[in-house]
């Protein structure tokens, strides 16, 4: 049980990080080659300012048409992000971590507000797999690595609640938290959850021949 | 016919449409053939955009709403995602391993269910874009021959003539000479100057102008004249400014044809192309030939109808007797609003030109497709009953712009008059549809000769 413990927070943690940034970089700069041998139109039409202007306006909630006719999915979507960005990285359970480990610290979030922001993310993942399986268009489109990656999102906030409310065999609980944590990171790079990173390029190149060439709004 | 056939829920099957043309080509292809041309054109012609496009895609499903074949039909086949999941996300899953079968089912939904109108790439919270992906595989079946019959023959004039009509060459010198007769009614001593070097205008329409839309040469020749403009049309090959090929995937032909035209222009050091109220012509001129070619922008400046009629205004260069008094509604071409932000100008000639004037919604970047452009209607027939069940979304808006008083639809691209006025006539609609260039001709204060 120790040993496990010990790996988790151990060899497993810098593999899991290893591999997010690696992993990352890697996927980023075979993305960049190819564009370059392939795709220089992109380069061509990127610009700033009408990348940020699309940016910009998909990041403020209802800032969109699409936003305000799908407005459930918009405010789920908003909170979800914000929480499963947010909560890792300044829930005190975590920040005592790299305090402990490395000496460094921040703002932590009160437990209540970590609480009720993990809660969120669990029933936003509730929502999406409702979506999933209830809505005709989005049920078309779902195949099972995408009930994988569902999982693979919630799990880290499903042990992690039970492990801050203490429910039974939560020390058990603490590790599969950690492992399921580390292997959300590992799935990054190589999943659609990269899309946290391609966003700005995607939303930024539409916007770019949107503005530049187009000489129209696309939101 | 009424409202009623916007509720009932008969749809054709699109399974059992037969086009000869996708049906002749799927008769030459072998497995073999058709990896070896996928994995080419995957391989050589795309790279980052379509990797990204595909795999970026969340599945979530917000591109829906963005469709007018989706909202119209309320199928899931027939979203945006939905589109890509029967094309390109199988074919990349499987590496070009795809049956003849797959093939056929993915040409009809990239030929056919799909205007190119990029109306989803404003609903996909990435800004993906659907349209490009569509293209590849239009790009994909243009290469194993497998292109429906009716785009293809369009296709086929264009590399024969330099047209889309098979407009001989003495016939289109004929028909301009004849609408040159005609406006001299209108106005003693109307020109249409053939190639004439150094004009600021050089006019160019698309084939099916003079092949059965003759009478808009000369409501454009009327009102060059009344404009008092230097303008000219080329008498030789050049002169037509559309461009099929673009839609079945031949960007060979779409090339010859761009440059052709741009040269045109060109040679006669014409000031800049001026074109009349075409959408699809718009954007090969503007958007994609050129880029084809190598040009980051038009390598002459290119002017819409909708930009010259806005400035024939601003600048008082003609004068009109009286305003339109119809109720008037204006739909928005993808290829020109989306496409080059027109809308405002467009609503400009409407206020300057018509006296009461009501809303579609929604409208501007955000106003639903005819269902016919991408090519869409030029595949014919075979698809004619599918493309105008795909417009009961359009349908719905036209009959409340409808119900606050419209009478007549402004479209502003021929494309869009084909698919409206099918649209019009099988829900019922009952409303006019006219050009900017109908109702200009009709008010216009004729210089006195």
């Amino acid at each position: 049980m120790h040993d496990f413990y010990y790996f988790a927070t151990g060899p497993f943690a810098w593999i899991a990080f290893l591999v997010f940034i690696g992993g990352s970089i890697w996927r980023f700069r075979s993305l960049l080659e190819l564009a370059k041998r392939k795709d220089s139109i992109v380069f061509e039409y990127m610009d700033t300012k009408f990348a940020l202007r699309s940016i910009v306006h998909w990041l403020i909630p209802f800032g969109s048409r699409s936003m305000k006719i799908n407005p459930t999915m918009t405010v789920v979507t908003f909170l979800f992000h914000i929480c499963i960005f947010l909560t890792p990285l300044f829930v005190f359970g975590h920040v005592i971590l790299w305090k402990e480990n490395f000496n460094i610290s921040w703002f932590t979030l009160p437990n209540a507000v970590a609480d009720l922001m993990t809660f969120i993310v669990i029933a936003s993942c509730i929502f999406f797999l409702w979506r999933r399986i209830k809505l005709p268009d989005v049920k078309y489109l779902t195949t099972p690595l995408d009930f994988i990656i569902l999982f693979i999102v919630a799990a880290p906030f499903i042990t992690g609640f039970w492990v801050y409310h203490q429910f039974s065999g939560f020390a058990v609980m603490t590790i599969i938290h950690i492992i399921s944590g580390e292997i959300m990171l590992m799935a990054i790079p190589f999943t659609k959850l990269f899309h946290m990173f391609l966003f700005p390029f995607t939303r930024g190149y539409i916007g770019s021949e949107f503005g530049g060439v187009r000489m129209a709004k696309d939101w | 016919m009424s409202e009623s056939k916007l509720t009932t829920d008969k749809k054709s099957d699109v399974k059992k449409i037969e086009d000869q043309g996708i049906l002749k080509g799927l008769e030459q292809l072998t497995p073999e053939k058709i990896e070896s041309v996928i994995n080419q054109v995957i391989n050589d012609e795309t790279g980052a955009r379509l990797k990204v496009y595909v795999d970026t895609c969340v599945h979530c499903g917000m591109c829906s709403k963005g469709c007018h074949f989706f909202l119209s039909l309320n199928d899931p086949k027939f979203s945006p995602a939905g589109k890509v999941k029967q094309t390109l996300w199988e074919i990349l899953r499987k590496k070009g391993k795809v049956s003849p079968e797959f093939i056929k089912d993915a040409a009809t939904v990239a030929y056919t269910q799909c205007n190119l109108c990029k109306r989803c790439a404003m609903y996909c919270p990435f800004g993906l874009d659907v349209a490009y992906v569509m293209s590849v595989m239009r790009r994909i079946c243009h290469k194993l021959g497998v292109v429906p019959l009716y785009i293809q023959d369009t296709a086929h004039s264009h590399s024969a003539t330099m047209n889309q009509m098979w407009v001989k060459d003495d016939e289109w010198v004929d028909t301009l000479m004849w609408q040159e007769e005609e406006a001299q009614e209108a106005i003693e001593n109307l020109r249409i100057p053939l190639d004439k070097e150094g004009a600021d205008i050089f006019y160019s329409v698309i084939g099916p102008e003079p092949k059965f839309r003759a009478q808009l040469i000369f409501q454009a020749a009327v009102i060059m004249n009344a404009a008092n403009e230097n303008w000219t049309m080329p008498s030789m090959p050049g002169w037509d400014n559309s461009d099929m090929c673009m839609f079945t995937g031949d960007y060979e032909m779409m090339e010859r044809l761009k440059r052709r035209h741009f040269e045109s222009a060109l040679n006669l050091r014409a000031k800049r192309i001026v074109m009349g109220e075409c959408g699809h012509a718009f954007r090969s001129v503007y958007d994609v030939g050129n880029r084809a070619l190598g040009w980051k922008m038009p390598p002459i400046e290119v002017v819409h109808a909708i930009e010259y009629y806005n400035e024939l205004f601003e600048q008082n260069k003609i004068k009109i007797k009286k305003k339109f008094d119809r109720p008037v509604t204006l739909h928005d071409p993808c290829n020109i609003v989306r496409g080059r932000g027109l809308h405002e100008m467009a609503r400009n000639i409407v206020k300057a030109t018509c006296s009461e004037f009501i809303e579609m919604t929604p409208n501007r970047e955000h106003n639903y497709c005819c269902s016919a452009g991408g090519g869409v209607i030029n595949c014919g027939p075979p698809f004619k009953n599918a493309r105008v069940e795909s417009g009961k979304a359009k349908a719905k808006q036209l009959f409340a712009a409808k119900a606050k008083g419209a009478e007549v639809v402004i479209a502003p691209c021929h494309n869009c008059h084909g698919g409206l006025e099918d649209i019009i006539h099988h829900y019922g609609v009952d409303m006019e549809l006219k050009f900017f260039g109908d109702i200009i001709y009709e008010i216009l204060e004729l210089p006195e000769s």
